[in-house]
């Protein structure tokens, strides 16, 4: 990938970003923000790339499994708990309106 | 193309139409829960696309996959404990603490690449692509270290195992925090020049810019920079991108770093603050108290827990006002005991939900749904204020500033414009509430000096507590 289309994907990935959340009703701005902070942690792939790229150094492996032992934490906590705020609207009749 | 990277294009573009679908999904009631599981299968589906490309083209040495396993298993370990045990009421440290690690990720990999350049990678890079290598390094390490540390910071406040030092309420503050600034502007060019040492610098000062930006920031604005900070680990995500030249990666990190965005500004709105003023404001109540000199309560009646109990037998009609102290003093399950005899003794109980009220947005329906209060009693603000002129008796608990009249009624106050709920419309009103120390705004409340309101002072949990007795000596809902 060029440099410059990296570009055009961040700028288009922002814009996404921007038109996904209109109107949020205050009720689901904590798990909304707990849900997007574990996509964030998506930053594992990253890590994977670094622990499949390292050939043997391992000190690098090492600095990889660690970083994606941080983004899973982020990753799986996050959607966990997510999950445990969502069931409880849930679980009642949620029809508001 | 051969058939890996093939794959590879058709299952990250199907993650990130997943991952899009879930953040819209997220935001109504309806399908959030759905959605959040729809992401974190996307999530998974990007993990599975990257590995099989792997295989597929390198290969993946027995040694990485070691790495991988046990990076994994601790990571999500943790993680999964972690969620299932925390309390509900803990959920803004929790959220903090994620991201924290989210950012801490990014900065590892940009360390990672830095110090050890990935093989392939670095063969013939013209210095076009080796500045761009640079600049991604330095971007994901600026901004992960800042989303560690400062969501570290946030969560320390808000466990109350750090409180707000006072010198970070001067001025001082402003240039100790340009200096870490400048200094790690300095580490960035430093660093593109090519002196790879002052990598650590760079990482020393935007770990200390972090905490220098967290710190000031007083525990009720903690939501939204907890929020703009998750929107810094998605950029955090998207600087990785580049650095691993992912796409997937830039995508997703770039949206979570827009939605992030737009929910502080949400949330912003509904405390009725600007994101500079959250940020470079510092604790409001500092401000406040020096520029509107906030004047003196003149006639405020206090009341002991049995005059609120008999209040409360002869009302008809009551309207929870549940805030932040309900929150801190975990008194959500005592509030529902009180609320539940009410109702055997045929007493409209409805809750009034302020946008802001707990210790995040959304937070109070997330504690009042733990303690089994049924959904149709939650009662969002608009829906609620044209309900008091009718209400007998309505109960302030461990809320403030969004009970604060003024915000109606006096232009010149600070508050003025942010929606309130009108409580003072109701025929009693009784604020349970510790002191008469301010609300986090640090204004004075104008609804203490009313006739019509009176104190019971106590902790909200000792309070209701003792609300439980008097009522039952009464013998309400006991029939």
């Amino acid at each position: 990938m060029s440099f410059i289309s990296l570009l055009w994907v961040l700028l288009l990935g922002s814009l996404l970003g921007l038109e996904l959340i209109g109107k949020v009703p205050p009720t689901l701005h904590t798990p909304l923000m707990s849900g997007a902070n574990a996509i964030s942690g998506i930053t594992m792939l990253a890590a994977l790339t670094l622990i499949v790229k390292a050939e043997g150094n391992v000190p690098l492996l090492i600095i990889g499994s660690v970083s994606l032992g941080f983004a899973l934490f982020n990753v799986v906590g996050g959607f966990f708990v997510t999950d445990r705020m969502l069931a409880m609207f849930s679980r009642k009749p949620s029809n508001k309106k | 193309m051969n058939l890996p990277v093939i794959i590879k294009f058709v299952i990250d573009l199907l993650a990130v139409l997943l991952l899009a679908l879930g953040i819209k999904g997220l935001s109504k009631v309806k399908s959030a829960r759905d959605a959040n599981r729809l992401a974190a299968f996307a999530m998974s589906l990007s993990v599975v696309g990257l590995l099989s490309y792997y295989l597929g083209t390198s290969g993946i040495a027995i040694q990485s996959w070691i790495w991988i396993i046990i990076g994994s298993i601790i990571g999500s370990l943790f993680g999964s404990i972690l969620a299932k045990k925390v309390p509900m009421t803990s959920m803004p440290e929790t959220v903090a603490l994620f991201n924290g690690c989210g950012g801490m990720s990014s900065l590892l990999v940009a360390l990672g690449v830095a110090i050890f350049p990935i093989s392939n990678s670095v063969e013939n890079l013209d210095f076009f692509k080796s500045l761009i290598n640079e600049v991604s390094i330095s971007v994901s390490i600026f901004v992960g270290a800042i989303t560690f540390t400062g969501s570290i910071v946030a969560m320390a406040k808000l466990q109350g195992w750090l409180s707000t030092p006072g010198w970070t309420q001067s001025k001082v503050r402003h240039f100790v925090n340009i200096v870490f600034a400048v200094a790690s502007l300095i580490a960035f060019f430093d660093l593109i020049n090519g002196n790879t040492s002052s990598i650590w610098l760079l990482v020393i000062v935007s770990s200390l810019l972090g905490i220098g930006v967290t710190l000031p920031i007083g525990g009720a604005d903690m939501p939204v920079v907890i929020s703009l900070l998750n929107s810094y680990s998605g950029i955090a995500a998207a600087a990785a991108g580049f650095v691993v030249d992912s796409q997937l990666l830039i995508v997703a990190g770039a949206m979570v770093g827009a939605a992030g965005l737009i929910l502080t500004q949400v949330m912003c709105k509904g405390m009725n603050r600007s994101l500079v003023s959250v940020l470079f404001g510092g604790s409001l109540s500092a401000q406040s108290t020096a520029s509107s000199g906030s004047g003196e309560y003149t006639n405020i009646t206090s009341c002991s827990v049995e005059e609120c109990a008999l209040t409360l037998e002869a009302a008809n009609k009551v309207i929870i006002v549940p805030g932040y102290g309900l929150a801190v003093a975990q008194a959500q399950h005592t509030l529902r005991e009180v609320t539940k005899k009410l109702e055997q003794n045929g007493i409209e109980v409805i809750y009034a939900i302020h946008p802001v009220a707990g210790r995040m947005p959304g937070h109070m329906n997330v504690l009042l749904a733990e303690a089994d209060v049924p959904y149709e009693q939650l009662k969002e603000m608009d829906v609620v204020n044209p309900d008091f002129p009718a209400t007998d008796v309505v109960l302030v608990l461990g809320a403030n500033d969004v009970v604060n009249p003024q915000a109606k009624n006096d232009s010149s106050s600070p508050l003025y414009g942010m929606p309130v709920l009108d409580v003072q419309e109701a025929r009693t009103v009784f604020v349970i509430k510790r002191g008469m120390s301010a609300g986090y705004s640090g204004i004075k409340n104008d609804l203490f000096d009313l006739p019509n309101t009176s104190m019971v002072f106590g902790d909200a949990k000792k309070v209701l507590n003792d609300l439980i007795g008097e009522l039952k000596d009464l013998g309400v809902g006991e029939k």
